[in-house]
Protein backbone atom coordinates (compact mmCIF):
# COMPACT_ATOMS: atom_id res chain seq x y z
CA UNK A 1 0.00 0.00 0.00
CA UNK A 2 1.20 3.60 -1.04
CA UNK A 3 1.41 6.50 1.90
CA UNK A 4 1.07 9.77 0.43
CA UNK A 5 2.76 13.18 2.04
CA UNK A 6 -0.20 15.60 2.62
CA UNK A 7 0.45 19.11 4.00
CA UNK A 8 3.39 20.82 5.62
CA UNK A 9 3.35 23.31 8.43
CA UNK A 10 6.36 25.82 9.88
CA UNK A 11 6.71 27.86 12.85
CA UNK A 12 9.14 30.29 13.21
CA UNK A 13 9.71 32.82 16.18
CA UNK A 14 9.82 36.25 15.70
CA UNK A 15 12.75 37.42 16.95
CA UNK A 16 15.22 38.39 14.11
CA UNK A 17 18.85 37.91 15.27
CA UNK A 18 21.14 39.07 12.83
CA UNK A 19 25.04 38.30 12.03
CA UNK A 20 25.09 42.01 13.44
CA UNK A 21 24.21 41.33 16.36
CA UNK A 22 25.77 38.14 16.93
CA UNK A 23 29.30 39.41 15.90
CA UNK A 24 30.37 40.81 19.72
CA UNK A 25 28.92 37.75 21.10
CA UNK A 26 31.25 35.30 19.48
CA UNK A 27 34.00 37.77 18.65
CA UNK A 28 33.52 37.45 14.78
CA UNK A 29 32.61 39.70 12.12
CA UNK A 30 29.03 39.35 10.38
CA UNK A 31 30.77 39.13 7.69
CA UNK A 32 33.01 36.22 8.49
CA UNK A 33 29.92 34.55 9.94
CA UNK A 34 28.07 34.74 6.74
CA UNK A 35 31.39 33.55 4.74
CA UNK A 36 31.53 30.24 6.71
CA UNK A 37 28.21 29.74 6.74
CA UNK A 38 25.70 31.37 4.55
CA UNK A 39 23.85 32.63 7.21
CA UNK A 40 22.25 35.98 7.41
CA UNK A 41 20.07 36.09 10.39
CA UNK A 42 18.19 33.15 12.41
CA UNK A 43 15.45 33.52 14.72
CA UNK A 44 15.15 32.96 18.60
CA UNK A 45 12.68 32.00 20.37
CA UNK A 46 11.08 34.02 23.77
CA UNK A 47 12.66 32.65 27.13
CA UNK A 48 9.34 31.60 28.04
CA UNK A 49 8.78 29.66 24.80
CA UNK A 50 9.17 26.19 24.68
CA UNK A 51 9.94 23.32 21.99
CA UNK A 52 6.58 21.86 22.37
CA UNK A 53 5.02 25.71 21.96
CA UNK A 54 6.39 25.80 18.82
CA UNK A 55 5.69 22.11 17.45
CA UNK A 56 2.21 22.50 18.23
CA UNK A 57 2.22 25.91 16.04
CA UNK A 58 3.54 24.15 13.60
CA UNK A 59 1.21 20.99 13.59
CA UNK A 60 -1.83 23.18 13.58
CA UNK A 61 -0.53 24.97 10.29
CA UNK A 62 -0.01 21.52 9.04
CA UNK A 63 -3.10 19.70 9.45
CA UNK A 64 -5.16 23.42 8.66
CA UNK A 65 -3.17 22.82 5.64
CA UNK A 66 -4.36 19.29 5.25
CA UNK A 67 -7.72 19.89 5.93
CA UNK A 68 -8.01 17.33 9.00
CA UNK A 69 -9.02 17.49 12.87
CA UNK A 70 -6.70 15.82 15.19
CA UNK A 71 -9.27 13.50 16.37
CA UNK A 72 -8.72 11.88 12.77
CA UNK A 73 -4.91 11.05 13.67
CA UNK A 74 -3.06 7.92 14.38
CA UNK A 75 -0.06 8.47 15.22
CA UNK A 76 2.16 11.40 16.16
CA UNK A 77 5.97 12.02 16.24
CA UNK A 78 8.12 14.67 17.20
CA UNK A 79 11.88 15.13 16.57
CA UNK A 80 13.54 17.10 19.22
CA UNK A 81 17.44 17.45 19.92
CA UNK A 82 16.68 20.52 22.49
CA UNK A 83 13.52 19.20 24.60
CA UNK A 84 13.81 21.07 28.41
CA UNK A 85 13.67 17.52 30.05
CA UNK A 86 15.44 13.83 29.59
CA UNK A 87 11.71 12.03 29.56
CA UNK A 88 9.17 12.94 29.15
CA UNK A 89 10.24 13.85 25.90
CA UNK A 90 7.57 16.93 23.92
CA UNK A 91 5.87 14.14 22.53
CA UNK A 92 3.71 13.56 25.58
CA UNK A 93 3.22 17.41 25.81
CA UNK A 94 2.52 18.45 21.90
CA UNK A 95 0.41 15.53 21.93
CA UNK A 96 -2.14 16.40 25.03
CA UNK A 97 -2.30 20.24 23.36
CA UNK A 98 -3.61 18.74 20.22
CA UNK A 99 -6.35 17.06 21.93
CA UNK A 100 -4.93 13.60 21.67
CA UNK A 101 -5.35 11.19 24.38
CA UNK A 102 -4.96 7.68 23.30
CA UNK A 103 -2.92 7.41 20.15
CA UNK A 104 0.87 7.08 20.36
CA UNK A 105 3.11 9.85 20.26
CA UNK A 106 6.85 8.84 19.80
CA UNK A 107 10.19 10.77 20.28
CA UNK A 108 12.65 11.28 17.98
CA UNK A 109 15.82 12.75 20.24
CA UNK A 110 18.33 12.11 17.13
CA UNK A 111 18.75 16.10 16.33
CA UNK A 112 18.95 17.21 12.37
CA UNK A 113 18.28 13.63 11.09
CA UNK A 114 15.08 13.14 13.51
CA UNK A 115 12.22 14.27 11.31
CA UNK A 116 13.82 12.67 8.27
CA UNK A 117 13.77 9.15 10.69
CA UNK A 118 9.67 10.53 11.00
CA UNK A 119 8.90 10.85 7.67
CA UNK A 120 10.61 7.24 6.66
CA UNK A 121 8.77 5.90 9.71
CA UNK A 122 5.84 7.15 8.89
CA UNK A 123 5.43 6.18 5.43
CA UNK A 124 6.02 1.90 7.05
CA UNK A 125 3.56 3.03 10.20
CA UNK A 126 0.68 4.67 8.48
CA UNK A 127 -0.86 1.62 6.82
CA UNK A 128 -1.01 0.10 10.79
CA UNK A 129 -2.21 3.09 12.53
CA UNK A 130 -3.75 5.45 10.37
CA UNK A 131 -2.66 9.41 9.46
CA UNK A 132 0.97 10.29 11.35
CA UNK A 133 1.64 13.80 12.30
CA UNK A 134 5.39 14.37 11.96
CA UNK A 135 6.79 17.58 13.97
CA UNK A 136 9.81 18.66 14.56
CA UNK A 137 10.74 21.58 16.95
CA UNK A 138 14.18 22.93 17.92
CA UNK A 139 15.33 25.95 20.56
CA UNK A 140 18.69 24.95 19.52
CA UNK A 141 19.61 28.84 21.35
CA UNK A 142 19.18 27.10 24.35
CA UNK A 143 21.70 24.83 23.38
CA UNK A 144 24.89 27.39 21.90
CA UNK A 145 26.63 29.41 24.38
CA UNK A 146 29.54 31.79 22.60
CA UNK A 147 31.20 29.41 20.72
CA UNK A 148 31.63 30.78 17.58
CA UNK A 149 32.00 27.23 15.85
CA UNK A 150 28.18 26.63 17.15
CA UNK A 151 26.58 29.62 18.20
CA UNK A 152 26.75 30.95 14.63
CA UNK A 153 24.53 28.60 12.96
CA UNK A 154 21.50 27.83 15.15
CA UNK A 155 18.35 29.03 14.96
CA UNK A 156 14.88 28.40 16.41
CA UNK A 157 11.80 26.81 14.87
CA UNK A 158 9.04 23.94 14.01
CA UNK A 159 7.95 22.17 10.89
CA UNK A 160 5.41 19.40 11.14
CA UNK A 161 4.40 17.05 7.94
CA UNK A 162 0.95 15.19 7.33
CA UNK A 163 1.74 11.32 6.15
CA UNK A 164 -1.52 9.27 5.28
CA UNK A 165 -1.93 6.19 3.15
CA UNK A 166 -4.94 8.03 1.74
CA UNK A 167 -4.00 10.03 -1.74
CA UNK A 168 -2.57 13.02 -0.77
CA UNK A 169 -0.02 15.55 -3.44
CA UNK A 170 2.93 13.25 -3.00
CA UNK A 171 3.36 9.18 -3.13
CA UNK A 172 6.31 8.15 -1.06
CA UNK A 173 8.80 5.87 -3.06
CA UNK A 174 11.53 5.03 -1.03
CA UNK A 175 13.54 6.21 1.90
CA UNK A 176 17.04 4.80 3.48
CA UNK A 177 18.28 5.31 6.62
CA UNK A 178 21.66 4.90 8.46
CA UNK A 179 23.35 5.41 11.99
CA UNK A 180 27.47 5.27 12.60
CA UNK A 181 27.73 5.50 15.87
CA UNK A 182 31.07 5.95 16.03
CA UNK A 183 30.89 9.43 15.70
CA UNK A 184 27.98 9.79 18.55
CA UNK A 185 30.72 11.89 20.44
CA UNK A 186 31.68 14.35 17.63
CA UNK A 187 28.35 16.13 17.78
CA UNK A 188 26.07 15.98 21.10
CA UNK A 189 24.29 17.61 23.77
CA UNK A 190 24.88 16.17 26.65
CA UNK A 191 24.02 16.64 30.34
CA UNK A 192 25.30 20.20 30.52
CA UNK A 193 22.89 21.13 27.98
CA UNK A 194 25.44 22.25 25.72
CA UNK A 195 25.84 21.72 22.32
CA UNK A 196 29.26 20.37 21.45
CA UNK A 197 30.24 19.85 17.29
CA UNK A 198 33.43 18.66 16.12
CA UNK A 199 32.63 20.80 12.64
CA UNK A 200 35.86 18.75 10.79
CA UNK A 201 34.24 15.56 11.28
CA UNK A 202 30.77 16.46 10.76
CA UNK A 203 31.30 18.45 7.57
CA UNK A 204 33.72 15.25 6.28
CA UNK A 205 31.00 13.00 6.98
CA UNK A 206 28.35 15.07 5.82
CA UNK A 207 29.86 16.21 2.53
CA UNK A 208 30.14 12.25 1.17
CA UNK A 209 27.04 10.93 3.35
CA UNK A 210 24.19 13.51 2.55
CA UNK A 211 25.14 12.69 -1.49
CA UNK A 212 25.68 8.83 -1.31
CA UNK A 213 22.30 8.23 0.61
CA UNK A 214 20.45 10.36 -2.03
CA UNK A 215 22.45 8.67 -5.26
CA UNK A 216 21.21 4.94 -3.41
CA UNK A 217 18.13 5.91 -2.89
CA UNK A 218 17.29 7.65 -6.42
CA UNK A 219 19.00 4.19 -7.71
CA UNK A 220 16.88 2.43 -6.44
CA UNK A 221 13.81 3.69 -7.60
CA UNK A 222 15.72 4.35 -11.45
CA UNK A 223 15.71 7.74 -10.90
CA UNK A 224 18.30 10.47 -11.83
CA UNK A 225 19.67 13.41 -9.95
CA UNK A 226 18.39 15.29 -12.80
CA UNK A 227 15.29 14.16 -12.99
CA UNK A 228 14.55 15.61 -9.36
CA UNK A 229 12.43 18.99 -9.05
CA UNK A 230 14.05 19.85 -5.89
CA UNK A 231 15.69 18.74 -3.38
CA UNK A 232 14.88 18.86 0.40
CA UNK A 233 17.72 18.86 2.36
CA UNK A 234 18.50 19.46 6.29
CA UNK A 235 19.79 23.00 6.12
CA UNK A 236 22.75 22.75 7.79
CA UNK A 237 25.26 25.66 6.27
CA UNK A 238 24.45 26.96 2.99
CA UNK A 239 28.40 25.94 2.19
CA UNK A 240 27.08 22.13 2.38
CA UNK A 241 23.83 22.77 0.47
CA UNK A 242 26.21 23.91 -2.31
CA UNK A 243 28.66 21.01 -1.88
CA UNK A 244 25.82 18.83 -1.87
CA UNK A 245 24.61 20.05 -5.32
CA UNK A 246 27.77 20.07 -6.76
CA UNK A 247 28.02 16.27 -6.32
CA UNK A 248 24.36 15.34 -7.54
CA UNK A 249 25.62 17.34 -10.53
CA UNK A 250 22.73 19.55 -10.28
CA UNK A 251 22.85 22.81 -10.35
CA UNK A 252 22.43 24.76 -6.63
CA UNK A 253 18.76 26.11 -7.60
CA UNK A 254 17.41 22.64 -7.30
CA UNK A 255 18.60 22.51 -3.63
CA UNK A 256 15.99 24.60 -2.00
CA UNK A 257 17.85 26.69 0.61
CA UNK A 258 16.32 29.22 3.46
CA UNK A 259 19.34 28.70 5.93
CA UNK A 260 20.08 32.47 5.20
CA UNK A 261 17.46 33.36 6.96
CA UNK A 262 16.62 30.54 9.58
CA UNK A 263 19.75 28.93 10.37
CA UNK A 264 20.51 25.99 11.18
CA UNK A 265 17.71 24.72 13.25
CA UNK A 266 18.29 21.12 13.50
CA UNK A 267 15.19 18.34 12.85
CA UNK A 268 12.78 21.69 12.22
CA UNK A 269 14.82 22.78 9.40
CA UNK A 270 13.33 20.14 6.78
CA UNK A 271 10.28 19.92 7.43
CA UNK A 272 10.21 24.02 7.49
CA UNK A 273 12.34 24.20 3.93
CA UNK A 274 9.53 21.50 2.66
CA UNK A 275 6.74 23.95 4.07
CA UNK A 276 7.93 26.85 2.55
CA UNK A 277 8.89 25.48 -0.86
CA UNK A 278 5.43 24.12 -1.21
CA UNK A 279 4.04 27.05 -0.26
CA UNK A 280 5.43 28.86 -3.67
CA UNK A 281 5.93 25.94 -5.95
CA UNK A 282 3.46 23.85 -7.46
CA UNK A 283 6.40 22.19 -10.22
CA UNK A 284 5.64 18.39 -9.99
CA UNK A 285 7.89 15.49 -10.60
CA UNK A 286 10.05 13.73 -7.88
CA UNK A 287 11.29 15.09 -4.52
CA UNK A 288 13.98 14.20 -2.26
CA UNK A 289 14.36 15.08 1.51
CA UNK A 290 17.68 13.77 2.97
CA UNK A 291 19.20 15.12 6.48
CA UNK A 292 22.74 14.23 8.30
CA UNK A 293 22.89 14.87 12.35
CA UNK A 294 24.50 13.76 15.36
CA UNK A 295 24.61 9.73 15.67
CA UNK A 296 25.79 10.13 12.78
CA UNK A 297 22.42 9.14 11.34
CA UNK A 298 21.26 10.15 8.49
CA UNK A 299 19.36 9.33 5.31
CA UNK A 300 17.12 10.54 2.10
CA UNK A 301 13.41 9.73 0.95
CA UNK A 302 11.98 10.76 -2.48
CA UNK A 303 8.33 11.18 -3.10
CA UNK A 304 6.65 12.20 -6.60
CA UNK A 305 3.90 14.37 -7.25
CA UNK A 306 0.79 11.76 -7.25
CA UNK A 307 -0.93 10.93 -10.36
CA UNK B 1 50.95 20.43 -3.80
CA UNK B 2 47.63 19.37 -3.54
CA UNK B 3 47.55 21.11 -0.01
CA UNK B 4 48.81 24.56 -1.85
CA UNK B 5 46.01 23.84 -4.44
CA UNK B 6 43.29 23.75 -2.46
CA UNK B 7 44.39 26.49 0.29
CA UNK B 8 45.58 29.01 -2.06
CA UNK B 9 48.65 29.54 0.16
CA UNK B 10 51.80 27.29 0.68
CA UNK B 11 51.93 24.23 2.36
CA UNK B 12 53.80 24.44 5.91
CA UNK B 13 57.05 23.71 5.94
CA UNK B 14 57.02 21.87 9.51
CA UNK B 15 55.25 18.45 7.86
CA UNK B 16 53.36 17.94 11.71
CA UNK B 17 52.13 21.32 11.71
CA UNK B 18 48.29 21.11 11.86
CA UNK B 19 46.66 22.36 8.25
CA UNK B 20 43.24 23.41 10.18
CA UNK B 21 44.43 24.72 13.88
CA UNK B 22 47.28 26.83 11.46
CA UNK B 23 43.84 27.60 9.79
CA UNK B 24 45.50 27.46 6.12
CA UNK B 25 42.39 25.31 5.65
CA UNK B 26 38.86 25.44 7.09
CA UNK B 27 36.33 22.68 7.31
CA UNK B 28 35.19 22.99 3.82
CA UNK B 29 38.31 22.60 2.58
CA UNK B 30 38.76 18.92 3.86
CA UNK B 31 36.17 17.66 1.76
CA UNK B 32 38.08 18.55 -0.79
CA UNK B 33 41.88 17.67 0.22
CA UNK B 34 39.89 13.95 0.61
CA UNK B 35 38.65 13.92 -3.17
CA UNK B 36 42.10 15.71 -4.24
CA UNK B 37 43.64 12.94 -2.62
CA UNK B 38 41.34 10.22 -4.23
CA UNK B 39 42.02 11.44 -7.64
CA UNK B 40 45.70 12.63 -7.43
CA UNK B 41 46.47 8.70 -6.23
CA UNK B 42 43.44 6.82 -8.00
CA UNK B 43 42.08 5.37 -4.70
CA UNK B 44 38.82 5.47 -2.68
CA UNK B 45 39.42 6.50 1.07
CA UNK B 46 36.69 4.77 2.22
CA UNK B 47 33.72 6.34 4.57
CA UNK B 48 35.57 4.54 7.76
CA UNK B 49 38.68 6.05 6.99
CA UNK B 50 36.93 10.20 6.73
CA UNK B 51 38.53 10.66 10.39
CA UNK B 52 39.97 14.37 9.93
CA UNK B 53 43.14 13.14 12.32
CA UNK B 54 44.09 11.37 9.52
CA UNK B 55 44.50 14.18 7.69
CA UNK B 56 45.25 16.82 10.11
CA UNK B 57 48.97 17.33 8.27
CA UNK B 58 51.40 16.47 5.91
CA UNK B 59 53.33 13.92 8.01
CA UNK B 60 49.78 12.13 8.94
CA UNK B 61 48.79 12.25 5.23
CA UNK B 62 52.12 10.39 4.18
CA UNK B 63 51.67 8.47 6.63
CA UNK B 64 48.19 7.12 5.50
CA UNK B 65 48.89 7.16 1.81
CA UNK B 66 52.31 4.84 2.81
CA UNK B 67 49.39 2.89 4.34
CA UNK B 68 46.57 2.48 1.78
CA UNK B 69 48.50 3.42 -1.32
CA UNK B 70 51.99 2.07 -0.85
CA UNK B 71 52.99 5.17 -0.46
Amino acid sequence: MSSYLHAFGAHLPERVVTNAELAERVGRTGDWIESVSGIRERRWAAPETTVADMGVAAAETCLRKAGISTNELGMLMVASGSGARGFPGPAAEVADRLCLSSVPAVDLPIASAGSLFGLALAMRLTEAYGDVLVVAAEKMSDVVETDPNTAILFGDGAGAALVSVRPGPWRMLDAVLHTDGQYRGDLACDQTGVLRMNGLAVILQAARKIPSSIEEVLRRQNISAKQVAVFLLHQANLNLLTRVAKALGVGPEKVFANVQRYGNTSSASMLIAAAEWSETNSERGPIVFSAFGAGFHWGALVADSAA
Amino acid sequence: MLIQDIAGKPAPEDDQESLFESGLLDSFALPDLVSAIEKEFATKVPDSDLNPRKFDSIERMDAYLAEHVGG
